[in-house]
């Protein structure tokens, strides 16, 4: 750990290579009412004109998801390209892409609170926003999969008139459970984060409607301490059941897949693989839109480079533990012996979609090592590139895994090739604006960074701290 | 406004954590029973000075996760078992393997409301109002504002030396609120 000749941080100019010492969260020297200022800016001054305009490119592709949405009702999921054999197109694709991506939020939220990461109070809260937005967006896609969609219900345990109960050794079922209580339990977590918060944006606000607005959402939280150690009791609670939670979510999403007896599918590896899939993916997502988002809100005291540091090797971890994935499938399927595992994971990598394979590996094994130099880890354009490479690479392989094993299973008569439909890609685009819609107006109107737990983690908040101890 | 005109008690403003750690310290070691303090953020240490029992949100989670687990099982047992047991794929109808993801999902949920509305139920909120918002500065509590209130139900409370005590700790802005 020899500091030879690093780069700068361009923020403060100090460099911090000492691994027994912790970095500054917070730069720019701000005090606690510069941290409520910075955060609170966003909010009340002036909306940005580059706001109006992604709002309206949001709302416009909304309106295409909503088209193609309704056009599928009326006419059925024929529109798409879904035909035997390949069943499960780009609606399951898309899902398991959108569940992924939330993952990170939780990751963030709950997994690195428990390790006490303080660096996390710069990225979680819109980390978790994306959560949620993600999570609606993946829900769509089941929802309007299943053809009839007025029929859905059927899905919950609902007495009906025909007397049956939902198969709950079926998991797809497991994943309508799975699903929701991750959605309700990430909106929960997000809410009680938000509350100090939003009591601070009540305290601040100008208008009447703010007011009103803020002031009920805040519940008339007063920061006594009588109910900061509830409180506090209560979040960590929710991050220690949420990180089970998240790691079994992606888990149950992978047995749709595993618990079959289709070849490609039927591993053990799943779950695991499943999991780290989605961390990596939703990293990327996250630091999609931190950079954007810190860009334009000026928020570089507080996400700092450090925290873009971390996650790039988040990244780069959770992207060798995919590659080792993809890896160990090839390895087990020839030391399975099974003709069927070897045939289709040698289809995978030669096949018919050899192309979408290599994009994948590309995308999510050779993209993210350029994370191992420290100066491209603190490079932000690179970093944005990557990011989206590796989202784009994390979708192809939902659909080499979905398309493969499907295509080309145990009978060549069934053989067949899956080309998507203009409203495959219209409903996929669609979600975006939906995605997109939804984190505008939460970055317009709710604070992005955590107020109260930047506060929390900055050196002056300990009741022990000296002023004069301060370099 | 004629309700809000009972004195609810005092309220100091410091300008630190530490300082107001200190004050919750010398105002429970003078003796004052009904104290609270205020913060945007919480300051370890003050549940200890002012003697805030331990929260009961775990208990309360404790009870969320049991009746999440047992319904589950108990909604997963009678309807696949008992009301209308169907044979599929040739599992048996009580498949606990099978169960073992719903179970664990509504564990967690159940327990997730239970931590979050157990919380805002055990701290009395919502409640949009409350006497110290009529405090000059309570809006910065927020904000960089650290604040003690000294409730006038307090049997030690008195207009002028608890006026008193309070400035000699080094509050600022000591005011009455009323409500």
């Amino acid at each position: 750990m020899s500091s030879v000749s690093l780069p700068e941080s361009k923020v403060t100019g100090e460099i911090v290579e000492d691994p027994r010492t912790r970095t500054t969260l917070v730069r720019g020297g701000l005090d606690f009412a510069g941290v409520t200022e910075t955060i609170c800016r966003s909010i009340e001054g002036k909306t940005p004109i580059g706001w109006y305009i992604a709002f309206g490119i949001s709302l416009l592709m909304l309106g295409v998801m909503v088209a193609s949405i309704g056009y599928l009702f009326w006419v059925g999921t024929g529109i798409w390209g879904l035909n035997m054999p390949v069943a499960w197109g780009w609606a399951i694709v898309n899902f398991v892409w959108w569940v992924g991506i939330g993952h990170a939020g939780t990751l963030i939220s709950a997994i690195l609170f428990l390790f006490r990461q303080k660096w996390r109070t710069g990225i979680n809260r819109f980390a978790e926003a994306m959560t949620i937005f993600a999570v609606i967006c993946a829900l769509v896609f089941p929802t309007i999969h299943v053809g009839r969609v007025w029929l859905i219900w059927f899905a919950l345990p609902i007495p009906n008139w025909e007397l049956i109960w939902p198969n709950f050794r079926s998991p797809l079922l497991w994943d309508v459970f799975a699903v929701s209580t991750y959605f309700t339990v990430s909106l929960l977590f997000w809410y009680t984060g938000l509350i100090p918060d939003l009591a601070t944006l009540r305290d601040r606000a100008k208008g009447k409607i703010a007011k009103l607005g803020y002031g009920i959402f805040a519940l008339g939280w007063r920061g006594s301490n009588r109910h900061w150690i509830n409180y506090e009791k209560a979040y960590l609670i929710l991050a220690g059941i949420s990180t089970p939670l998240v790691l079994s979510v992606h888990s149950i999403v992978s047995f749709d897949f595993a618990v079959s007896v289709v070849p490609g599918w039927h591993t053990t590896i799943f779950p695991p693989y499943f999991v780290a899939g989605a961390v990596f993916s939703g990293f990327a997502m996250v630091l999609t839109l931190a950079i954007i988002a810190r860009k334009i809100y000026k928020m570089e005291n507080l996400i700092t480079i450090d925290h873009f540091d971390n996650m790039n090797k988040i990244m780069l971890v959770t992207g060798m533990m995919v590659g080792y994935a993809y890896a160990m499938e090839f390895f087990i399927a020839w030391y399975s012996a099974s003709p069927y595992e070897g045939f289709i994971f040698l289809a995978r990598a030669k096949g018919q979609y050899a192309w979408a394979y290599w994009i994948m590996i590309t995308c999510n094994v050779l993209v993210p090592q350029v994370f191992w130099f420290r100066s491209l880890r603190r490079n932000i354009p690179v970093m944005f590139v990557a990011s989206i490479l590796i989202n784009v690479g994390m979708w192809f392989e939902r659909f080499v895994i979905v398309a493969t094993s499907l295509s080309q299973d145990y009978l060549p008569a069934n053989w067949g090739y899956f080309r998507p439909t203009l409203f495959d890609v219209s409903t996929y685009i669609g979600t975006m604006g939906l995605f997109f819609t939804f984190f505008l107006l939460f970055l317009r109107f709710l604070p992005m960074v955590a107020i109260a737990e930047v506060k929390g983690v900055m050196p002056e908040a300990d009741p022990h701290h000296k002023p004069a101890e301060v370099k | 406004m004629d309700k809000t005109e009972a004195l609810y008690g005092m309220v100091a403003e410091f300008d630190s954590p530490g300082a107001l750690l200190h004050a919750a310290e010398a105002t429970r070691n003078a003796g004052y029973e009904r104290v609270d303090a205020c913060s945007p953020f919480p300051i370890h240490g003050i549940d200890k000075a002012l003697k805030i029992p331990g929260s009961k949100v775990p208990w309360l989670v404790l009870g969320g996760a049991f009746t999440g687990g047992i319904g589950a099982l108990a909604l997963q047992w009678w309807t696949s078992a008992i009301d209308y047991p169907i044979k599929i794929a040739g599992k048996p109808y009580l498949s606990l393997p099978a169960f073992v993801p719903v179970i664990f999902e509504l564990t967690v949920l159940l327990s997730a409301f239970a931590a979050v509305f157990g919380m805002l139920a055990l701290n009395g909120l919502p409640r949009l109002y409350h006497p110290a918002f009529n405090h000059s500065r309570f809006h910065k509590v927020t904000d960089d504002g650290f604040f003690l209130i000294i409730e006038s139900e307090d049997p030690m409370f008195s207009r002028s030396t608890t006026r008193e005590f309070m400035a000699g700790l080094g509050g600022t802005h000591i005011e009455e609120v009323r409500g």
